[in-house]
């Protein structure tokens, strides 16, 4: 397939290097101000060189992205809230030309799923965004070959930098403050690490999945959601004296989301440690399934981009 | 995979469940923690322990109960263990003490007059707490936090969160709660 991928972060710019490995070949990429455009396939090489030099990642305008004939549109810009812009009208523009997306963003399947669906019904083209929910773990790949109505729940830890804190935390008897600033120092948490300690992350993935569970209906304001900046060294050691510890879950069914610091068994399924992601899929007919890996980080991410891209129709 | 477990058995990955064993024991000193050693050897985690001195049984020992948590499949093996031990097992498994929930509060508890927290917990979620433990490494007059052990009628979990989390609100506590859904 030929791939166009708007937005050269991590993710965007991982996607790019591995696509030949996978068989596909990148005829765009883009940032927000420059783009490499070639419908013969784009030196992949040098638009990353230059990117990473700080220099524009080709001489094109990223807005001829969509003039250019590719079968995919990649959209790995970054999650933005509320209307889910420019995400969402990047993906309009792919579908209204039959083309088909894979979604690295987030945004539009969390905040704007119904309108996403209306307009993939009216498209030649199909939506898949493997990659929004836990990076490299197959999680709505399962639930899709489990069928989402026997998926009764899935249940989780899906933010890598929040799980790093609080297992740092509870190792070490140590304060939220010193961990994460420890965690910056590391480069798992961000400078500002808000979206990921206050769960806001975590939440959009779990609004995803319920949003597949229940064909829509979902976005940020439905979930209830609490962070983990409360959560004291001395609730972790309380918390052990019981074979228990604290982590970040989320829950998402056809009922509600829910992210917020909970109780789990120390040597439960659900008390992974480090950046490591879990979830588990509640079935009807076959019991739990877990899925365990890395949630998140450039290779990683485009590998689940390029899974999708590989289960997507011929055009 | 040697031992696939039955269709029809609770799954073990990280699930445990409450139990509650009577035991009778010899009134010798050392009997108690000989009879405990089998439940920790199979894995089992140890929650309380009424020690009923004075409540001699017919044949002159004492009673114990023991409430425990295990993953179902082990606690066949605590049984067994105890039993080849020597220890007189009067009564296994079956006779749940209810449910037993664990819920960690953060925030001035102390400040916030913990025990009638703790009373209001009793009286609106109709819940005995069991067990409390405390810490305020920064001194009371700072967030500490603490544990509770609350014994609750089975079922009544969904109640209890929504009784404890409306109290938390009331004091400005975070409550974190167990997940308690699948086999977390």
């Amino acid at each position: 397939m030929r791939l166009a991928i708007l937005g050269a972060g991590d993710v965007g710019r991982s996607v790019a290097e591995l696509a030949g490995e996978y068989g596909h070949e990148v005829v765009a990429l883009a940032d927000s101000s420059d783009a490499a455009i070639d419908p013969y396939g784009i030196d992949v090489d040098g638009a990353l060189e230059r990117k990473l030099g700080d220099e524009p990642v080709g001489p094109d305008d990223p807005t001829a992205v969509f003039e250019t004939d590719y079968d995919v549109l990649v959209e790995a810009t970054p999650t933005t809230l509320g209307d889910a812009e420019p995400g969402f009208t990047h993906v309009k523009r792919a579908l209204e030309a039959d083309r088909h997306v894979v979604l690295a963003n987030k945004g539009p399947v969390a905040e704007r799923y119904e309108e996403l669906r209306a307009l993939e019904a009216e498209s030649d083209g199909s939506v898949r965004f493997e990659a929004t929910v836990g990076g490299a773990i197959p999680v709505l790949s399962t639930v899709e070959d489990s069928t989402p109505q026997a998926v009764t729940a899935v249940r989780g830890v899906l933010n890598g930098t929040a799980n790093f804190i609080l297992t740092r935390m509870a190792a070490e008897g140590l304060d939220y403050e010193h961990v994460l600033a420890e965690a910056q120092d590391l480069g798992v948490a961000e400078a500002d690490p808000t979206f990921d300690v206050d769960g806001t992350d975590a939440a959009l993935k779990f609004v995803i999945l319920a949003n597949v569970l229940a064909e829509g209906g979902f976005s940020l304001e439905d979930a209830t959601v609490e962070g983990i900046q409360d959560i004291p060294g001395s609730a972790l050691d309380l918390a052990a004296e019981d074979g228990r510890t604290i982590r970040l879950i989320g829950e998402a069914s056809r009922d509600g989301v829910r992210v917020g610091p909970r109780l789990v068994p120390e040597n439960g399924a659900l008390a992974v440690t480090g950046t490591r992601n879990i979830v588990q899929i509640e079935t009807k007919h076959a019991g739990s399934l877990h899925n365990s890996g890395r949630g998140a980080g450039g290779p990683e991410t485009a590998t689940a981009v390029l899974s999708d891209v590989g289960r997507l129709p011929k055009r | 995979m040697a031992d696939e477990p039955a269709e029809d058995e609770a799954e073990t990955d990280g699930g445990v469940r409450a139990y509650t064993v009577r035991l009778e024991l010899v009134d010798e000193p050392g009997e108690l923690l000989r009879a405990l050693a089998p439940i920790a050897d199979n894995g089992g985690n140890l929650l309380s322990i009424h020690h009923e001195r004075g409540n001699i049984t017919p044949r002159g020992h004492i009673p114990v109960e023991v409430d425990l948590e295990s993953p179902p499949d082990r606690f066949d093996d605590i049984v067994e263990g105890l039993r080849d031990a020597g220890v007189n097992v009067i009564q296994a498994g079956a006779e749940h003490y209810g449910e037993e929930i664990s819920v960690v509060l953060i925030g001035h508890l102390v400040e916030n007059d913990l025990s009638e927290t703790l009373s209001r917990i009793e009286d609106e979620a109709d819940a005995v707490v069991q067990d409390l433990s405390l810490a305020a490494p920064d001194g009371t007059d700072a967030t500490s936090s603490a544990r509770l052990r609350l014994a609750i009628d089975s079922g009544r979990s969904d109640r209890v969160f929504e009784v404890v989390r409306s109290i938390g609100a009331d004091k400005d506590l975070t409550v974190v709660e167990p997940l308690l859904g699948g086999e977390a």
